[in-house]
């Protein structure tokens, strides 16, 4: 009988090593792996504070630390020597451009999704399952026909045409009546009709029920669509690219693509700059709602 | 019940007030007389499918905003109108165009192509002759003093109307011994033997074009130009005025039958002509078939590789008591967390043959390192991984989530029944797993599928493949040629009707790919039950 106990206990501390050990190996390829993720990240610290600026030299503990990069970024080297930087109208078109989408996709999604909730009609069935179809192709599958619209569009309304924001933010807004009105809708349904009605019997027409009642509900899920929406644009490269021009109007994404285009190598340090600080608000957001948005990328995927 | 307070409701909302019935008839109003402006511009523009779209969709909205039967269609009456004008308008100009011949040498329409062909203009060697005597400014510009056979003065400038002038007048000097003046306004006479060995000067046409232009014919002789062709339209051709040639239109383009063509052709629809140039012409089918080869590869290898080490870090991990947990999740999830351009670039960066780190620690310890952007292998390679590095956070993001969804009662049972870790894991994770991230494998597929970003950001695509008649690169995917076919043609001439083409392939082959998904997933079924 002891010796059954003594057995059983023998196997339970075994376990228990064999558990250990098992979480030692697994901190190990934690580490490798945590080195995998995180190397590119160091190297472009390391690089954006290293003054020799070049690719070649660079190592990862900057032999010849300092700000120089940053202050060619600032505009306060009076020697500067690579042209066309136009750091901070690019991070400023970026935030332009992906707040004024971001606000108005929202709202044309959060409309439309109340109508398919809330609203019965003919073809509201088959309008969902379409926008289901259709975003299947999203328009830079058709980028030729996109450019020749939005150039033929500005030889009659220059403002929309090509080499406007407007004219991308028009393209952009596009892809609003897509995936995220099935979110939207989603979570719509989840809301208890009690509301709309207590609302009816007080005499409120559809839009005062949607805007004093439902919207304060929704602003969870604003939330995550709406940083969702805004880093999809921010990080947009290729509809920004073709309907761009001038140096003055490009978007953060495309400013620091031509920057690099020609003597990469010597342009090393100052480009590490510009991306470290224009990632980092991104990183933050990412890291700070980790949970909220691993959320809103499954939900309607994984079933829970 | 509650359909039925909806149903009142909806009613209700038929019967508004009457001034916000006008206010909305006012805005209809002002949108169709904008929308009529704009119509009209296109039209004189020829813009005809800008036209007809922008049609459609102003009697959409009237009818929308106006019959109140309509209503529910006003909440996404903004979105539809983008949606129709900026996605599904593209996709069916997009197949529009990819039979046309629409791309370098073919941007016009036919009825701008012609009078800009009638502009040309030929030396006819005989005609309306003038004796010439040419100046020059001290920019450089030159200009003639020209005698007709009556006796009659003009003074002819490149771009400018001749005019009729007489030495003596305003800013022109008196006639010399010879009859005719030293100097025009800023010009200075040009003496006979330099004029005569001057080389540009038999090239400018002097006067305004289309008007009367003249040319210099010989050291004594100008005369006037006349025009060159001009179109029947009869027989739809272009006539050669100096020698008789018909040109006729081929695929938008005026060609005499032993293959002498006219500049600028037009656009035209051409058939399929297109799609057999892909299949027939070697420069073009051989770098096709590589790109679209590679085209599979890379989203197949890229899904399988991320997932694997997605699901691996996710199983890894997924004790509730593993030290570190939340830590090394954050660190793990920050290439998600970097705009991919951004990440795209550091790679390229990083993966330089000659400068980058990762060749000059391989070059010191094994004195070896792949030449990752010239070799097409190993561009290859480079680009799996830095999408391995991409994308493996999202499937840890997603398959981390989906483990926990799996009852651990399961695997209690399975272990009593005496199955080993991998067979649980083969028998039980697995088939659960797949049920709910089968769809975003397939979603994920076909971005990759599409994933220009990539592509095009780390090497454009290349290196080059040798012998192909476009840009065409060893790690090229259909979407990245297409915007080199349309955009970058290196000096090779836009091609949007070519770049359309594939646009279609591209089409078919997602849309295929999507039905595969929503079969595999039943999908239709489960979205007609939650709508």
């Amino acid at each position: 009988m002891s010796s059954l106990v003594q057995s059983y206990k023998n196997f339970q501390s075994s376990q228990k090593a064999q558990k250990r050990f098992g979480i030692g190996i697994r901190l190990v390829i934690a580490v490798i792996l945590i080195i995998f993720s995180i190397f590119p990240v160091l190297w472009i610290i390391s690089a954006s504070f290293d003054n020799s600026q070049s690719l070649a030299t660079q190592t990862l503990i900057p032999a010849n630390v300092g700000l120089n990069n940053y202050r060619d970024l600032f505009g306060l080297n009076p020697d500067y020597q690579f042209g066309d930087l136009s750091y901070w109208k690019w991070v400023w078109n970026s935030v332009k451009i992906a707040t004024i989408t971001t606000v108005l996709s929202i709202s044309i999604t959060t409309l439309a999704a109340y109508a398919f909730s809330r609203l019965r009609f003919a073809g509201r069935v088959t309008m969902l399952k379409g926008i289901l179809l259709i975003q299947v192709f999203p328009n830079l599958l058709a980028l030729v026909a996109v450019y020749l619209l939005i150039f033929q569009t500005g030889e009659i309304i220059p403002q929309l045409g090509l080499n406007t924001h407007a004219g991308l933010i028009m393209v952009y807004l596009g892809g609003s009546m897509g995936l995220n009105i099935w979110l939207m809708k989603g979570f719509l349904d989840t809301i208890p009709r009690a509301i709309d009605e207590s609302g009816m019997v007080d005499g409120a027409t559809n839009f005062q029920i949607f805007w004093t009642l439902l919207l304060p509900l929704l602003r969870p899920i604003l939330v995550v669509i709406g940083i969702l929406s805004f880093i999809g644009v921010y990080g947009d490269f290729i509809l920004a690219r073709i309907l761009l021009n001038d140096v003055d109007k490009y978007t953060l994404m495309v400013g620091l693509q031509i920057f690099t285009a020609g003597q990469f190598d010597k342009k090393w340090g100052v480009f590490a700059a510009g991306a470290l600080i224009g990632a980092l608000p991104i990183l933050i957001t990412y890291l700070a709602l980790q949970d909220q948005i691993a959320g809103g990328l499954t939900t309607g995927a994984v079933k829970e | 019940m509650s359909g039925l307070v909806i149903e009142k409701k909806t009613n209700r909302s038929r019967e508004e007030s009457p001034l916000s019935k006008i206010i909305l008839i006012i805005l209809v109003i002002v949108f169709d007389v904008g929308a009529g402006w704009f119509i009209q511009n296109a039209l004189s523009k020829g813009f005809t499918q800008l036209i007809v779209i922008v049609g459609i969709i102003t009697i959409m909205l009237n009818l929308i905003f106006l019959l109140p039967k309509a209503y529910p269609f006003r909440w996404m009456a903004i979105g539809l109108s983008f949606l129709i004008l900026f996605v599904i308008y593209p996709m069916i100009f997009t197949i529009y165009v990819a039979f046309t011949n629409y791309g370098d040498g073919h941007l016009l329409t036919k009825e701008q192509a012609i009078p800009l062909i009638e502009k040309a203009t030929y030396l006819p060697e005989e005609g309306k002759s003038y004796s010439w005597t040419a100046y020059k400014s001290e920019s450089g510009e030159y200009a003639l003093w020209l005698v007709n056979a009556d006796g009659e003065t003009f003074i002819g400038k490149p771009g400018v109307e001749i005019v009729p002038a007489n030495a003596g007048d305003p800013g022109i000097s008196e006639a010399d011994s010879s009859g005719i003046p030293a100097s025009l306004d800023g010009y200075q006479r040009l003496n006979g033997l330099v004029a005569a060995t001057d080389k540009e000067l038999p090239n400018i046409k002097f006067g305004l074009e289309g008007i009367q232009t003249i040319q210099i014919r010989s050291p004594s002789e100008a005369a006037e130009l006349e025009i060159l062709y001009k179109y029947d339209e009869a027989i739809d051709a272009i006539i050669d005025q100096s020698n008789g040639d018909i040109y006729r239109n081929v695929n938008g383009t005026f060609t005499t039958q032993d293959g002498k063509t006219i500049k600028p052709g037009f656009r035209t629809v051409v058939g399929f002509k297109n799609f057999i140039d892909f299949t027939t012409s070697p420069a073009l089918r051989g770098p096709l078939v590589r790109i679209m080869a590679w085209n599979f590869i890379f989203p197949t290898v890229s899904v399988l590789s991320t997932f694997a080490l997605g699901l691996a870090i996710a199983i890894l991990f997924n004790d509730k008591d593993f030290p570190f947990k939340k830590v090394i999740r954050s660190f793990l999830l920050i290439p998600y967390t970097i705009p991919g351009l951004i990440s795209i670039i550091i790679w390229r960066g990083m993966m330089n043959s000659e400068f980058g780190v990762i060749n000059r620690i391989l070059g010191s310890t094994i004195g070896w390192a792949p030449r990752w952007t010239t070799e097409p292998i190993w561009a290859q390679i480079a680009i799996l991984i830095v999408n391995l590095w991409l994308g493996y956070p999202y499937f840890m993001l997603v398959t981390s989530g989906a483990l926990q969804s799996i009852p651990a009662d399961i695997y209690e049972a399975a272990k009593i029944d005496g199955a080993t870790g991998w067979q649980s894991f083969r028998r039980i994770t697995l088939p659960l797993l797949l049920v709910a991230v089968g769809p975003l494998l397939i979603a994920s597929y076909t971005f990759n599928f599409n994933n220009f970003n990539l592509i095009y950001l780390f090497i454009s695509g290349g290196p080059p493949i040798v012998g192909a008649s476009t840009q065409a690169g060893h790690t090229d995917i259909l979407i990245s040629y297409v915007y080199k076919l349309a955009f970058e043609s290196g000096g090779r001439g836009v091609q949007y009707g070519l770049a359309s083409a594939i646009s279609i392939i591209v089409f078919f082959i997602v849309g295929s790919i999507t039905l595969i998904q929503y079969r595999f997933t039943n999908m239709w079924e489960e979205v007609s039950e939650s709508v």
